[in-house]
């Protein structure tokens, strides 16, 4: 397979951020109640993974080893900040409906995650394609989340009324605890039908699984032990 | 006073920044799995955000808000952030070992819990001032204090459980939460 094509069906599926690595959960959890949220921020999300990579790609002869972390956090947190601003201008509906989790974007795990894993050591195009993978993975999994929780919390899929009227909605699912649960189901179905997750081979590699540090730390997943 | 009291009930209890913000899942689901380690994170979380959330607070008044740069905040609050741990670290190191000790391994992880860049730019988005700030860290420190150490109790007496196979790991987990957070619900009828 063409490496490039390999990069976005290694974001989509493969090592799916949200999914299989379970990166970014925070923004996952909090943005869908809605399909349509979830597509606002997940799209965000890739404008700013995919420029964060290329920028990241670019300098990384240039950027010292010694301080490389401030620095990806810097360029993370300058392109975010545009997104954020050119959000607030043309898509002020998304802006209120994602509010404070826009800034947030700079915190994501996948996006310093894919920066230390791959973009630092990889050709600007690959990058890129990496980013777009990877953006469309949580793309998708935000965007599954949010429809499965609007469907049930509130009858209507993309804003469109598909139960019945008659059906009085779970409206559980659309606060927040509907978030943790509905998570945890797609995950139960993932084991269930024996997808393994990157939190439980980190688990198992004695990992604790918090955010960056431990991408930076378990970036290379020792053999998977069967 | 009284203002002040509500807005440490607030954001520790009504708004849990774990629970109903979803701020911090990435320690909250990892850390909890021992109940030492979460307080000791805990404690640590409190004290940092509490720190951050003056110091966010005195540079966007001070700094940023006269100089008409209010959209540089992020960059800047992500920076004072990662400063601050660094310096709270080595201040902890030389001055007090025992507290280090304890909390050393967990102070890298703050940097990158959004709870603390979340309160920074909440109490901006509120308008809050410095004491007002402070509260407002101080509350948040304490809800996700509670939320971490309420879910390791829970996760130690889960361990014990024979679960089915596929529950076992993140679900079983998220599914505590989940019951926690309507729990944690109840508290919104709070008459304040």
């Amino acid at each position: 397979m063409n490496k490039y094509i390999e990069r976005l069906y290694n974001g989509l599926i493969k090592e799916n951020p949200t999914l299989i690595l379970m990166l970014g959960m925070c923004p996952t959890l909090a943005v869908s109640t809605k399909a349509v949220n979830g597509i606002g921020m997940g799209l965000s999300t890739m404008a700013v993974l995919i420029l964060s990579n290329l920028v990241i790609s670019l300098l990384r002869k240039v950027i010292p080893d010694a301080v490389r972390l401030p620095s990806y956090i810097v360029i993370v947190a300058s392109l975010v900040t545009v997104t954020e601003l050119l959000i607030e201008a043309y898509l002020p509906a998304l802006y209120d409906a994602l509010g404070i989790y826009i800034p947030l974007i700079v915190v994501n795990c996948i996006i310093l995650g894919r920066a230390e894993a791959y973009a630092n050591k990889n050709t600007p195009g690959l990058a890129v394609m990496d980013g777009i993978g990877m953006g469309l993975g949580f793309t998708v999994a935000l965007t599954l989340a949010g429809l499965i929780r609007e469907v049930l919390g509130s009858g209507t899929a993309f804003g469109m009324q598909i139960l019945p009227r008659s059906m009085e909605p779970i409206s559980i699912f659309v606060q927040p605890p509907g978030a943790f649960l509905v998570i945890a189901f797609i995950i139960i179905v993932q084991n269930a039908l024996g997808i393994r997750t990157r939190q439980r081979q980190l688990v198992e590699n004695g990992c604790d699984g918090a955010c960056a540090t431990c991408t930076a730390v378990c970036n290379e997943p020792k053999e998977e032990a069967k | 006073m009284n203002s002040l009291i509500l807005i440490i009930v607030s954001c520790a209890l009504i708004n849990n920044v774990v629970l109903n913000q979803f701020l911090g899942i990435c320690s909250f689901l990892g850390v909890s799995q021992q109940m030492k380690a979460s307080a000791s994170l805990g404690g640590a979380v409190i004290f940092v955000i509490t720190v951050a959330s003056a110091v966010a607070s005195l540079l966007y008044d001070n700094v940023l808000s006269p100089l008409g740069l209010d959209y540089m905040k992020t960059i800047v609050f992500i920076l004072v952030i990662a400063a601050l741990v660094q310096i709270v670290e080595m201040f902890l190191k030389k001055s007090s070992p025992s507290i280090y000790k304890a909390l050393g391994i967990y102070l890298p992880l703050i940097t990158t819990n959004c709870a603390v860049l979340g309160i920074a730019l909440t109490n901006v988005q509120n308008e809050f001032n410095l004491i007002q700030s402070i509260a407002a860290g101080f509350g948040t420190g304490v809800g996700y204090t509670v939320a971490i150490v309420l879910l390791a109790g829970i996760r130690s007496r889960i361990r014990e459980e024979d679960l089915p196979e596929p529950l076992r790991g993140a679900p079983i987990v998220l599914i505590s939460a989940a019951l926690m957070s309507i729990a944690f619900m109840g508290f919104s009828g709070l008459a304040l």
